[in-house]
């Protein structure tokens, strides 16, 4: 592994709202290589799309960062200034919405808003003429699978299906995509069948074109075919860190292994019981551990301070104290 | 299968469908047709273009409705049908005049509060607006003509002033919600600049409830243009606005009630027709339940 593409270090993030400060984020710490393809797991609300908000700077305006870096390219994101910024969204990294609908232009056509992407994507080097721009949005979308990509040029998003406006999505992606990808559980406002098809052609892109990717999901099974390192997610921490065999070969946090049990299974035994209680409110969130309440194994100290991630060899990492500490 | 997806464009038989589904926007919209015909051809269809202006003849005056002064005359012996026709002028000028003066700025001024929502821009713009909008629209338009001289160009000039703030709203609300919609953030992602996103993503989504605003809103205009006339303020006889017509011919009430009622009803009327076409406009933007 050559250098680290993405290196997310230590992160705070909190929401000012009306009640007080949400404090969302607590040390998340994520690291992307170049052409590595990491997933991140966790229930909603975990903070996994705040995660990937702050790395692509879109945070809403009452986010604040309380504390972290982000690196990437050697840049330092969180202070890039809005040049330079621009410059990294149109050459070198995109983000794959999870609802397509809500992520396309209702009142104009595709070809309209995929020509724009694909024009601004060349940062001021050279503006391609007309005719080079369409010849390249065709391109895009025949590489996102799509079918007669003239028609889908000349269409509205309300003319497409779901399955169709997220392969557009995708295809707007890859203009500006060149090194990092983040997909944002592109399958989840999909149905099953044709989820399984997007994460299918989203691999074979990312391959081919050896692109990084933050794929992120809630559904296990999605993830476990795709990536090679796993993050798992549990209220605004990173829990557990490992290479997705040994993740799924070898769960340590109790988070983790409740969330695997929690998976229904074809062989029979019934619905599952899943993991009982709810995240905490990050409006009351303490120093403790944030698993400490629906934690089968949790101890006096548990609900004191909160674990730190320890190394447990393999590339494996858990923030728990059944695995070190005191 | 061609077709199976229809190809983009406008629609008229559909959107004539859509808007005429209430019958009365098409009544609304043949008045308002009506009006800017009579008033754009009014020197050659009015029965005595003359009498628009200063024009003397009192062997006709105070004469009631007949067969060759169908809506009578007035004191100067002036034909009033051919006084109203000319005072369409007055009014669809007010309303254009004053419209094309106010939404443009009023929009980009909601667009960018909107965008930065949260920031100083927000803050100056919208706090700017209240202040204009707490202030009765009629009285300060009144307060402005009356330290200006009474003309249709300052009255014009006072109610553009006090009409932005309408629109920076409108404009404000919508623009601040698709703010944070995904297709903004996927924008910003693709590196596009606030340029972009609030000109090219943000604005097209607001047209529909400007355009249908800008339509009622013809209506009001045109009225508090005739109210600014009526008490003096805003055109001067013996220019053939309705207001001025209504408070010239007020002082022969009721007698002499033609030379009043006629232009007031006028003025309804105008109104009317534009607040049925903008109810028209509302539905033809309105999202089709699927």
């Amino acid at each position: 592994m050559t250098g680290q593409l993405l290196e997310v270090n230590d992160l705070h993030i909190s929401y000012k709202v009306y009640e007080g400060l949400l404090r969302v984020l607590n040390g998340v710490s994520i690291s992307v290589g170049e052409k590595e393809k990491v997933g991140i797991i966790g229930e909603s609300g975990c903070g996994k799309t705040t995660t990937m908000k702050a790395i692509m700077r879109i945070l809403a305006a009452n986010a604040m960062v309380a504390g972290g870096t982000i690196a990437y390219k050697g840049h330092d994101i969180l202070r890039l200034g809005r040049q330079e910024l621009m410059r990294l969204h149109r050459t070198s990294m995109s983000m794959i919405f999870q609802d397509p609908t809500a992520a396309l232009n209702p009142v104009f056509k595709i070809g309209d808003q995929l020509q724009d992407i694909v024009r601004y994507s060349e940062w001021r080097s050279s503006v391609p003429n007309k005719q080079e721009v369409r010849t390249r949005a065709v391109e895009l979308l025949k590489s996102a699978a799509l079918p007669e990509p003239e028609r889908i040029l000349d269409s509205y998003p309300f003319q497409l299906s779901g399955g169709m406006r997220q392969r557009v999505c995708i295809a707007m992606s890859l203009a500006s995509a060149k090194d990092l990808l983040i997909a944002d559980e592109p399958g989840t406002s999909l149905d099953v069948t044709i989820e399984d098809q997007i994460m299918r052609l989203l691999k074979q892109i990312v391959e081919e074109r050896g692109l990084s990717v933050i794929l992120i999901s809630h559904s296990i099974g999605a993830v476990k075919g795709f990536v090679t390192k796993l993050y798992v997610m549990y209220a605004g921490m990173m829990v557990e860190e490992a290479p997705t065999e040994e993740l799924f070969s070898n769960p340590l946090h109790p988070y983790t292994q409740n969330l695997l049990k929690a998976v229904p299974k074809l062989t029979g035994g019934g619905v599952p019981e899943g993991i009982a209680g709810r995240i905490p409110s990050y409006l009351t969130i303490t120093d403790a551990c944030r698993f400490g309440s629906r934690c089968r194994f949790a101890k006096e100290h548990c609900h004191i301070n909160a674990p730190p991630a320890f190394d447990v060899g393999n590339g494996h990492k858990v923030a728990c104290f059944l695995y070190g500490g005191s | 299968m061609k077709g199976a997806i229809s190809r983009g464009g406008f629609d008229y038989r559909k959107s004539w469908h859509k808007f005429s589904k209430n019958y009365l926007s098409a009544v609304g919209l043949g008045v308002v047709l009506l009006v800017a015909f009579v008033a754009i051809f009014a020197p050659y269809i009015s029965p005595y273009p003359s009498h628009a202006e200063f024009y003397v003849n009192y062997p006709e005056a105070h004469e009631p409705p007949n067969w060759v002064h169908v809506l009578g005359t007035d004191q100067f012996g002036r034909d009033v049908l051919s006084r109203i026709m000319f005072g369409f002028r007055y009014s669809l000028m007010m309303a254009v005049v004053v419209l094309s003066l106010v939404v443009p700025p009023g929009v980009v001024l909601g667009l960018v509060a909107g965008y930065y929502r949260g920031g100083k821009a927000e803050m100056v713009i919208m706090r700017a607006a209240d202040i204009f909008l707490a202030v009765p629209p009629l009285v300060l338009a009144l307060s402005i003509c009356s330290v200006l001289t009474p003309s249709v160009f300052n009255a014009m000039m006072a109610v553009s002033l006090m009409w932005w703030p309408w629109y920076t709203r409108l404009v404000y609300s919508i623009s601040s919600s698709l703010r944070n919609e995904a297709f903004v953030q996927a924008a910003e992602i693709a590196g596009a600049s606030p340029f972009h996103i609030i000109f090219r993503e943000i604005l097209p989504n607001c047209l529909g409830p400007i355009l249908t605003k800008m339509t009622l809103d013809a209506g009001w205009v045109i009225l508090i243009g005739a109210s600014l006339s009526f008490v003096g303020l805003g055109a001067q006889p013996p220019t053939p606005d309705l207001g001025t017509m209504v408070s010239e011919g007020g002082k022969f009430l009721p007698e002499l009630w033609w030379i009043s009622m006629f232009p007031a009803m006028t003025i309804v009327l105008v109104i009317l027709g534009f607040n049925l076409l903008g109810d028209g406009v509302r539905d033809l933007f309105a999202a089709e339940a699927v």
